[in-house]
């Protein structure tokens, strides 16, 4: 979708606030929102890519407006919404509704450490050979998919170079409407900084962005 | 292309489900402390192991797993050899591997080229090995200028790059992670491993900083 979320190129932000010796949370509730993000029970099938698209159609102005866990706070509460793990009211309440069942299912304490060591593992295997190869000239299809999808709006229409194949990766663009893996080939694209931003930018410097092969076109 | 033609259908569902942060108290503490109480209630999460993610996160990840690889890098040369022809397994060898950090690759700086990461998309950043990503890694200002202004970004991080260098921006818009390896100082020629591990800072593998000698 063609939201906020996707920064890449924009100007008026503002200076970047660099904080010397940052903590790793700035308040306790940061600490808990990334607790229940990692530990917490979500519906069936979720994944990180759905996690991603619940996150980017965050309204634009509460996108903007508030801080990073914050973010993670409201797109947690529309999942649970979503899938009817939980009520407005009870959301608003902080209570469960009387009568409700508790479960027995959450990630016990004593989980965490392996689900950090094993989780995240997006390579999957195709069976179809790889349409580019490394070198060579491919251009960022110009598509506009109102779902999610990983292809930053400052790349579509340019032509950039193949500069790394990684195999098959889960392709986020189904997988985050729970639609299948629907695994392709994933490549790094190196696209110069004159083909992406015009003739007044650097003749020497580069950007890069891993792109999947249906994103791709030769050029 | 079907799979681009697919389901804006559940986005109007979710979308719609965000309303209701207009109802709620704008004191995220307030929020998060409800949330925590209804999960616990209804089984949904554990108390004790959101203090286990807590710690995980506040004392066994973080920089300087990134920066042991780096000094290990910068004195065993066959290690650097296998870390940049396959970093997943040569960061695997120091059991550094783990969620948002299970595909890597390492950037080599040099003098001629200088690698910096960004997520222009969300906050993609390689956790096993730098810890949770700061602030600023996951604000707008920088997430939307890496991409078109890198000499300018990296001026604001007190870095002024000679114009002969090129710079090599990496946005993680996939599930590959990128852990930039910086040029070893000057003046640390009898430094050992973990004397180096101690010079190597977060931002310089990021890349927007370098390491000095100190």
């Amino acid at each position: 979708m063609n939201g906020v979320h996707d920064m890449g190129g924009m100007h008026g932000h503002g200076p970047i606030e660099h904080e010397k010796d940052e903590p790793v949370f700035h308040a306790p509730w940061e600490a808990r929102m990334l607790g229940m993000r990692r530990g917490g029970t979500f519906p069936s099938g979720f994944n990180i890519d759905r996690w991603r698209h619940v996150r980017e159609l965050i309204p634009p102005h509460l996108y903007l407006s508030r801080s990073y866990y914050d973010h993670w706070y409201m797109a947690y509460v529309a999942t649970l919404l979503q899938s009817g793990m939980a009520t407005r009211e009870e959301i608003k309440s902080g209570h469960a509704a009387s009568g409700t069942a508790k479960r027995n299912d959450a990630m016990p304490p004593d989980q965490t450490w392996k689900a950090q060591k094993t989780g995240g593992i997006f390579a999957r295997q195709v069976e179809t050979p790889p349409r580019f190869a490394i070198g060579q000239c491919v251009r960022a299809r110009n598509i506009n998919p109102s779902g999610h999808t990983r292809v930053p709006r400052y790349v579509r229409g340019k032509v950039g170079v193949v500069q790394l194949h990684h195999g098959g990766h889960i392709l986020p663009d189904t997988n985050a409407h729970l639609q299948g893996e629907a695994p392709q080939h994933l490549y790094t694209v190196v696209f110069s900084m004159r083909e992406l931003w015009g003739p007044e930018a650097s003749a020497r410097d580069e950007a890069c962005a891993d792109l999947w092969e249906s994103y791709l076109e030769p050029a | 292309m079907n799979q681009h033609k697919h389901a804006h259908d559940d986005s109007a569902d979710i979308a719609h489900h965000h309303s209701i942060h207009a109802e709620l108290p704008s004191d995220p503490a307030l929020r998060v402390k409800a949330l925590e109480s209804l999960l616990t209630e209804k089984g949904l999460v554990d108390p004790a192991t959101i203090d286990a993610w807590v710690e995980t996160y506040e004392s066994k990840i973080g920089p300087r797993n990134g920066a042991k690889v780096v000094a290990k890098a910068w004195v065993d040369s066959d290690f650097k050899r296998r870390l940049l022809t396959d970093a997943t397994k040569a960061i695997g060898e120091l059991d550094m591997l783990g969620a948002q950090g299970q595909h890597m690759v390492v950037l080599e700086n040099t003098p001629d080229i200088h690698n910096l990461v960004v997520c222009t998309l969300c906050s993609c950043y390689p956790l096993p090995v730098l810890g949770l990503p700061p602030v600023w890694y996951k604000s707008a200002p920088y997430r939307s200028r890496a991409v078109i202004d890198p000499r300018g970004v990296l001026k604001e991080f007190g870095l002024e790059l000679p114009e002969h260098v090129k710079i090599r921006v990496w946005d993680s818009t996939a599930e590959v992670r990128y852990l930039v390896l910086p040029e070893r100082p000057a003046g640390t020629e009898g430094m050992n491993e973990e004397q180096l591990a101690a010079l190597v800072t977060r931002d310089s593998m990021i890349g927007v900083g370098k390491v000095s000698a100190r």
